[in-house]
């Protein structure tokens, strides 16, 4: 019976914190702080601290990441289920709404010439994520030069119209940051 | 055969998507482009729509394109994919979160993850701005003006109001633009 409730507890918070976060990300690392450690006592700050970094440096939604992890230590395996389900319902309805009738919505003229406005605001939002992120990466000669190697291959491929996955650029990215790191760590040994 | 190709798609996508939100783009553009399951239009659109609407925005293209190519399946299966791995992830590193995150190893390879992933972010992003100004045909002088001015008022917002201008904000105000610009 207790179990029920605290299945039902997680399913209501993490509906509520997928309903009312906005463009996820970020900005929804707060609210859960405030859900899960301060109001409910779930899990600890250190455990968020140490669950923010390990969300950053995992792949997928942070928000995903979030509700796994304290479903999981609330009620085991079945709580990341439910916790995780939660926080995906809200968007799902509203974007599956959506494409039910996205394209008509389009037909109207004047909506149409208001997405050809929004496609524009969606460009800069992009380069000022990139932007960002370059600001975040340490400025030193290994890193910049993935970056710019990186750069400079995506445009390549796309120019030239290969194909080519940009998750072997990440995954080699990942291998000559590891390779040097061997070797210099086997350099100041010696 | 298509909710095949959905899942390994956007399974893809949840493997490989580091950095979370934006930075993930690049890869969905990838790989939506690619199986020409979006338009390089409607995918700008529907990041527009993913970011006015709840919900994480990789999340959000999943259920989109699931919904599209394949209905209800499509969507379920689609954003089941995209979510796997990040779910999969967590529970295996749960017992060991705290040594995970302070592991050189790991370190390591995040910052040359990093690296390659605001490469490839800022590429998407020049991609889509050749694009969207028409650079490569004949130029969209409108949208030159248009994109010129919303930077400015985005980059012009913060120091002038001390206050950053919200993704949001920059969206409705663009359709607005749109609607005025294109309408007359």
């Amino acid at each position: 019976m207790k179990r029920n409730t605290e299945l039902l507890q997680l399913f209501s918070v993490f509906f509520r914190i997928g309903l009312f976060t906005f463009g996820g990300g970020y900005a929804m690392i707060s609210v859960v702080e405030d859900a899960c450690v301060d109001r409910r006592h779930w899990i600890t700050h250190e455990e968020m601290d140490d669950l923010v970094v390990v969300a950053e440096s995992t792949p997928g939604p942070i928000a995903i990441n979030c509700a796994t992890y304290v479903g999981a230590r609330c009620a085991g395996m079945l709580g990341a289920i439910i916790a995780t389900l939660g926080m995906i319902l809200p968007s799902f309805l509203v974007i599956f709404a959506v494409s039910r009738f996205l394209d008509r919505f389009l037909e109207i003229r004047l909506i149409a010439n208001a997405f050809r406005g929004v496609k524009l605001a969606v460009g800069i939002l992009i380069l000022d994520a990139g932007r960002r992120l370059l600001r975040r990466i340490p400025k030193k000669p290994l890193p910049l030069g993935i970056f710019a190697v990186s750069l400079a291959a995506a445009l390549l491929i796309n120019y030239l119209s290969l194909r080519f996955s940009s998750i072997v650029l990440l995954l080699a990215a990942a291998g000559v940051s590891l390779l040097f790191r061997a070797i210099r760590k086997g350099g100041g040994q010696s | 055969m298509i909710l095949l190709e959905l899942f390994w798609g956007f399974l893809r996508v949840g493997c490989f998507s580091f950095g979370g939100g934006y930075a993930a783009i690049a890869l969905i553009r990838e790989v939506v482009l690619s199986h020409g399951w979006l338009s390089e239009e409607m995918l700008s659109y529907i990041i527009a729509v993913s970011e006015s609407t709840p919900g994480p925005i990789m999340v959000n293209l999943a259920t989109y394109v699931g919904s599209t190519q394949a209905g209800v399946l499509g969507a379920l299966v689609a954003t089941f994919a995209v979510v796997l791995p990040a779910f999969c992830i967590i529970l295996a590193l749960m017992a060991v979160l705290r040594r995970f995150v302070s592991n050189l190893w790991v370190r390591t390879a995040m910052t040359g993850l990093k690296a390659c992933v605001t490469g490839l972010i800022l590429a998407a992003g020049l991609e889509m701005l050749i694009a969207n100004l028409a650079l490569d045909a004949s130029p969209d002088l409108t949208a030159i003006l248009l994109t010129l001015l919303l930077g400015g008022i985005y980059y012009g917002f913060q120091p002038l109001f001390k206050r950053k201008l919200s993704p949001i904000a920059l969206i409705a105000l663009s359709a607005v633009l749109g609607a005025v610009a294109y309408g007359i």
